[in-house]
């Protein structure tokens, strides 16, 4: 399986195909993403979160526009794209409008080096998780020029907190992922999930094959939730303090925008923390004797519905925290960053190391 | 991928960095020349890729974006005044500015082409670039990296003491 002839054979016969010199392969490699975003926030995204917290809550969720709901994301879209686009008088126009859009294109950026399976990744970088982490700046300057473009005291308010909150756990995040590239011995996305696949399927993820690599798994975790300004780090948008955050003047297709991004970052952030830990594509069911379950369920089709069943589940962890938990306070939120997790994650980093060199 | 894509995406990012610094330059409103710095500094980015620089480039993106530019942003949006105070963006001393402009130019122009062949890289990078930048990091640049690392410690901990907490006075700095 691993330095196998198929690596990432598909996206480059894709980016090598023209019409009259036009590359409409570039174009269609970076369109596959958008449309997966799209597809799986209207269906998983809108329509799951609020069955599940519907049946988290015993109560039925949407169950009026077609069997069990299914079809109230499409009224939804209906009504978001007739809403009136409407722009505060004294909001600053442009940075108004271009927040939600840099939001969007930050956490679509992401994407790039996303590994849909083994023959489909973006752009195979040698840098790729370097890129995942650090293209996040962007979404925080998106959301910086819609708070202070809407010029409103709570929508300030609100993408301040947000920025400070993502700024400060990109710290012990990075750092859980590095103890990841430590155990990998490279930053490639590709890498990770060639070195992770095996015919003992679960056996060879870094999160079985390393006793301290439960410990930057949770740490990860926890950073990515507060990332994404999930619940219980769903400060910047706590309605009973500050109306709706940073995105308290949108309407329409702009909020919608920001809903998008938030999705978008939630796939992605699920995906990194099981291409880092839990193999990525890499089939997670073994061998065993004569039934070669792993051979069976690994390729390139098999590997773009594994990651998305891995990056499906961390969702719905994440769905499922948030309507379990209660909100952080702002210090409690600092506290749990600085005082915790960014030491836990130092210790990690130091242990995976020592296991890395002598074991 | 063509050589003519590549120069027509190599031409667009140069656009966007160039307008874009234009922008920071000329605007009057201090606000939009923060953001449009967001542009300069991925143009720069994208033309580091061009280079076969990738590390770099997302460095370029994790510091200057992530950190710089927002830093930057947080002391714009929580200065007072900032709406009201009008920034010169007037020209002044029109004919000692262009003599210096030419000046520059000329001298840059000299250093570019008496130095001569320095377009084609002479060594051809092959393969993954992180690995050789962490094996001289760690050998023979070990002195300037762990200078740089002290030099931040100590910049950390005079910010640290500037903003902490006042027992004696009860009142923050």
């Amino acid at each position: 399986m691993s330095s196998s002839p198929s690596l990432n054979t598909w996206s480059d016969a894709l980016s090598g195909f023209t019409i009259g010199g036009f590359p409409l392969g570039l174009i269609i490699v970076a369109a596959i993403p958008l449309v997966f975003i799209a597809l799986y926030a209207l269906t998983y995204g809108v329509y799951g979160e609020r069955k599940f917290s519907a049946f988290m809550q015993d109560r039925l969720g949407p169950m009026e526009v077609g069997p069990w709901g299914i079809l109230q994301t499409l009224a939804d879209i209906l009504k978001l794209l007739q809403k009136e686009d409407i722009v505060p008088t004294v909001a600053d126009k442009f940075l108004f409008v271009i927040g939600p859009l840099i939001m969007f294109v930050g956490s679509f950026l992401a994407f790039a080096v996303l590994p849909f399976g083994p023959a489909f990744i973006g752009a195979d970088l040698n840098v790729g998780l370097f890129y995942a982490v650090g293209i996040v700046a962007l979404e925080v300057v998106g959301i910086l020029a819609s708070g202070w473009g809407s010029n409103n005291k709570w929508a300030l308010y609100g993408a301040i907190r947000s920025v400070a909150q993502i700024v400060s756990y990109e710290i012990p995040a990075s750092i859980a992922l590095l103890c990841g590239a430590m155990m990998a011995g490279s930053l490639s996305m590709q890498h990770f999930n060639v070195v992770q696949s095996g015919p003992y399927g679960f056996m060879h993820f870094f999160l079985f094959r390393n006793p301290i690599a439960w410990l930057p798994f949770i740490i990860y975790f926890i950073a990515s939730l507060a990332e994404n300004n999930r619940a219980p780090f769903d400060i910047p948008e706590a309605e009973s303090e500050l109306v709706a955050g940073f995105f308290t003047e949108y309407t329409g297709m702009k909020f919608a925008m920001f809903f998008l991004a938030e999705y978008g970052s939630m796939f992605m952030v699920s995906a990194v923390l099981s291409i880092v830990f839990l193999g990525g594509w890499a089939s997670p069911l073994p061998n065993i004797g004569g039934l070669a379950l792993n051979t069976m369920t690994s390729g390139p089709v098999w590997g773009a519905i594994w990651i998305i069943l891995k990056g499906f589940f961390f969702i719905f962890v994440q769905m499922w925290l948030r309507w379990t938990l209660p909100r952080l306070r702002v210090d409690q939120l600092m506290y749990l960053c600085w005082k915790v997790l960014t030491p836990f994650a130092f210790i990690a980093f130091v242990l995976t190391a020592v296991w890395e060199i002598y074991m | 991928m063509n050589e003519l894509t590549i120069a027509i995406i190599f031409y667009i990012f140069a656009a966007v960095t160039v307008v874009s610094a234009a922008v920071v330059v000329f605007s009057k409103n201090v606000i939009y020349s923060a953001f449009s710095l967001l542009f300069t500094f991925f143009g720069v980015a994208a033309l580091y890729v061009f280079l076969s620089a990738d590390f770099i480039a997302v460095t370029q993106i994790v510091v200057y974006v992530g950190g710089i530019l927002v830093l930057l942003l947080f002391g714009v949006m929580f200065t007072n005044t900032i709406m009201s105070t009008d920034l010169k963006a007037d020209v002044l001393h029109f004919i000692p500015g262009v003599v210096l402009t030419v000046l520059l130019i000329v001298g840059m122009l000299y250093a570019f082409y008496t130095t001569g062949d320095w377009m084609p890289g002479h060594i051809q990078l092959s393969g993954s670039v992180v690995e050789r930048i962490g094996i001289e990091t760690m050998s023979r640049y070990m002195l300037p990296f762990e200078m740089a690392s002290i030099l931040l410690l100590v910049a950390l901990i005079g910010a640290a003491y500037l903003a902490r907490y006042d027992k004696a006075n009860k009142k923050e700095h």
